[in-house]
């Protein structure tokens, strides 16, 4: 049986790992290259990174760091942030990541995606929706324009026609609070795509991922639960083990 | 075809020096082949065509019986076609075609790309599988899969139906899934390759 994946999903700001809260106030987590030690030690199911200085500053992807982390990365490697050619993803496989997470540049241009799916295959190619609840309905949100009048299930369908092969959906109202991810967002997402979610914002405690995983998460991203509590990895697993849910233990 | 510096390091780390080439020469010198691969059918074969290895690809594993691992698309490439985005030929080393998961008929639909951690189950000796225990989780990314009548099944994997997630056939093993991305137990089958004897 497949497993539910629990993915650590970290921010690279100036040379170091960090952490946000609703998209602002890093905190830093570490070095990269020991963080990923450290996880790929700890057997995480998959790691996320999102490059926030080439995604919101226009730097150049920073692929040197990118390398040093997939070293020690024995498990999935996905990088996002300031992907906006083919080129740039040309340069991001070779440094060693398995995906691709795209965010603006599949906003501005439906066609990118397809063409990058077609070229690297859909399994590559993750499209990265960030979300806010205003008047209580769902918005997509981006750091540059804030937020826009777009829905973001409608947006999920059209990535997923385009050939995107996942998506993360991030509650930016929940991102680093510790109170939960947005369960009324994933329950509107719940049996809509083909294509596998990973839900994004807010785990404190394990019980955060059962709730999130038992409402259609197929898979649930998170970092402060995983260096700012006393909870590691196998701690989500076992409760969500316990109630009869497949991962992967070790 | 991207995944290949995960490849090499993979192999770094069990001690292998892995070498990242197209060229025909180095391919000939080499004493073990790894045709990994992310990406599409049709875009892999396209770029062997162009980068002319398919006949030394031919010659040294089929001829000259190197030991040749494939990863992901590297297994489906050497199928006789496949059907992603309309039908490809591939190098045809086993009969066999790649389809694409099908789960119109279930009642609950399953996702695709089959994509993350699942168990495989044995089933003809792979000696790639020496000190592995049966049912352990590996990492999958597809959205194909491969299919063939040929008694070369040496592993299985249930997502909607049992496909076959590994094959060995003489001097040619072949994983669905990354055994570079799956931690300890796939560098073990890494681990494992390397120390086979190239003269078998």
């Amino acid at each position: 049986m497949l497993k539910h994946r629990i993915i650590p999903c970290v921010l690279l700001k100036d040379w170091q790992l960090v952490k946000s809260i609703n998209f602002d106030s890093f905190r830093t987590i570490g070095h990269p290259t020991s963080t990923a030690r450290i996880y790929n030690a700890r057997n995480v199911d998959e790691l996320i990174v999102l490059d926030i200085d080439a995604s919101l500053n226009g730097e150049e992807i920073n692929t040197e760091i990118i390398t040093d982390i997939a070293d020690e990365c024995f498990m999935p490697l996905t990088i996002g942030g300031g992907i906006n050619t083919i080129d740039d993803i040309y340069k991001v496989l070779n440094a060693g990541a398995d995906k691709i997470a795209i965010n603006s540049k599949a906003l501005q241009d439906l066609d990118f995606i397809r063409e990058a799916s077609s070229i690297f295959g859909s399994q590559c190619i993750i499209c990265s929706i960030d979300v806010k609840s205003i008047d209580s309905e769902y918005k997509v949100f981006t750091k540059s324009k804030g937020v826009l009048d777009i829905d973001p299930l409608e947006l999920a369908l059209k990535y997923q026609k385009s050939g995107a092969g996942e998506i993360l959906l991030t509650s930016v109202d929940n991102e680093g609070s510790t109170n939960g991810y947005d369960i009324e967002l994933i329950k509107k997402f719940k049996d809509k795509l083909e294509i596998p979610i990973i839900l994004n914002g807010g785990m404190g405690k394990p019980e955060h991922a059962l709730e999130a995983i038992k409402n259609g998460a197929d898979a649930i991203a998170a970092a402060y639960i995983f260096h700012f509590s006393q909870y590691t990895p196998n701690d989500i697993k076992q409760i969500l083990f316990d109630n009869s849910f497949n991962v992967r233990i070790l | 075809m991207g995944n290949l510096r995960s490849v090499q390091k993979a192999f770094e780390k069990v001690g292998c020096d892995a070498i990242i080439s197209s060229d025909i020469d180095t391919i000939k010198s080499a004493s073990k082949i790894v045709l990994p691969g992310v990406g599409s059918f049709a875009d892999g074969m396209k770029h062997l065509k162009i980068l002319g290895l398919i006949d030394v690809l031919n010659d040294e594993v089929i001829k000259n019986k190197k030991p040749f691992l494939g990863i992901c698309l590297g297994m489906q490439l050497i199928s006789k076609k496949s059907y992603e985005n309309g039908e490809t030929a591939g190098l045809g080393w086993i009969d066999a075609e790649v389809v694409k998961f099908d789960f119109t008929n279930l009642d609950k639909k399953l996702k695709v790309p089959h994509v993350g951690w699942n168990d495989i189950h044995f089933k003809n000796e792979n000696v790639l599988f020496n000190n592995i225990k049966d049912e352990k989780d590996f990492y999958f990314v597809h959205s194909y899969y491969f299919k063939t009548k040929e008694d070369i099944v040496s592993s299985t994997t249930e997502y909607g139906l049992d496909f076959i997630s590994s094959i060995n056939k003489n001097n040619i093993y072949a994983f669905q899934f990354h055994p570079e991305k799956s931690q300890a137990l796939g560098l073990k089958i890494l681990e494992n390759f390397v120390n086979l004897k190239s003269d078998n």
